[in-house]
């Protein structure tokens, strides 16, 4: 039974659960640090960065925008909207954890990222009540930073060498296609996703890509308005 | 460009939001409009980045053949409906878009 699992062995657990997906992170690591040279970020803050900020998409983005010439604020704004996806997987794990010393909910909401979450969760609601489930989650999420880390440095150390116009920046869109495209799973949903990519395209003219913002919060006013009448 | 404060507040900002629900658990319940609205953002967040990147081309809109990025792009969420992979997803964009620069 899985409430015997030994520290050492939940730890493993997660870390196996996570490695799969370490190969679609890869690649996503390294053309991030491509990208965030290619965007006039000097290389020791891009790979300091990936241990700061630690959020993928939120790291392409940011990259993005500095390389655009955004304000600092618009861009820690753009940074919290993206990332507040994460405050589902934080309600989603918080009974997990609740009776845990302060010190392991700290590093362990460091450590939730979208991969980790994915991997751990179906462990944790196996046994929520086991004494080191969170050692499950710690070795999701610390083999997640590892891989995180070291693609990102690559990326980082190729980057230099490569030319400017391979397309790379494509990663993003297409990743969050990846993301929200199978969250689409009732009409209510459907409805927020078109209201939001309307209004974004309407407003694209607005300075520093504030539209998005405005977009973000009619895509989800409609979805819930949607969702609240049916 | 001064990244070291720019950095910090993305990161303390990103760990906030991570740390929310697990600082606040026992403590405090969301109301629960927030807890049903909550869904909604990543949903709407991501797609109004996402789509005018894929239906502008330097700040026009572009939906003819002169846009590969669309098609590629539509052809990633076809796959991402299908099959629900990321890999998948993000490989089959690139090729799309590949395949269609190379036609065209």
């Amino acid at each position: 039974m899985p409430t015997s699992l030994k520290r050492s062995s939940a730890f493993l657990l997660g870390v196996r659960a996570l490695l799969p997906m370490l190969l679609g992170v890869a690649p996503f690591g390294v053309i991030y640090g491509v990208i965030a040279l290619q965007s006039g970020i000097p290389p020791l803050a891009a790979v300091l960065m990936s241990s700061l900020v630690f959020a993928g998409s939120a790291q392409f983005l940011l990259a993005q925008l500095i390389g655009a010439g955004a304000p600092a604020l618009l861009s820690v704004g753009a940074v919290g909207l993206i990332n507040l996806r994460h405050a589902l997987y934080s309600a989603s794990v918080a009974p997990v954890l609740h009776a845990l010393p302060r010190r392991w909910k700290l590093l362990l909401a460091y450590l939730l990222t979208d991969e980790a979450y994915a991997a751990a969760i179906p462990h944790l609601l196996a046994d929520p009540k086991s004494p080191t489930a969170h050692w499950i989650l710690f070795g999701s999420g610390f083999a997640l930073w590892a891989g995180w880390q070291l693609s990102t440095l690559t990326g980082v150390l190729l980057g230099a060498q490569l030319p400017a116009d391979l397309g790379l920046e494509f990663a993003l869109p297409l990743t969050f296609i990846a993301i929200v495209v199978p969250l689409i799973d009732n009409r209510a949903r459907l409805v927020a996703a078109l209201v939001a990519g309307v209004v974004a395209v309407l407003l694209v003219t607005l300075p520093y890509k504030t539209g998005l913002f405005a977009a973000a919060l009619a895509g989800l006013a409609a979805g819930a308005f949607f969702g609240e009448k049916r | 460009m001064n990244w070291l404060p720019l950095w910090l507040a993305c990161g303390l900002l990103t760990f906030a939001i991570r740390y929310s629900f697990i600082a606040l658990e026992g403590h405090y319940r969301p109301p629960s409009w927030f807890v049903r609205w909550l869904p909604f953002v990543p949903i709407a967040a991501l797609t109004a980045i996402t789509v005018p990147e894929l239906l502008l081309v330097s700040g026009k809109l572009a939906i003819g053949t002169d846009n590969p990025h669309l098609w590629a792009g539509l052809v990633a969420i076809a796959v991402a409906a299908r099959w629900k992979n990321t890999l998948l997803t993000i490989a089959s964009g690139f090729i799309a878009l590949g395949l269609i620069r190379w036609v065209g």
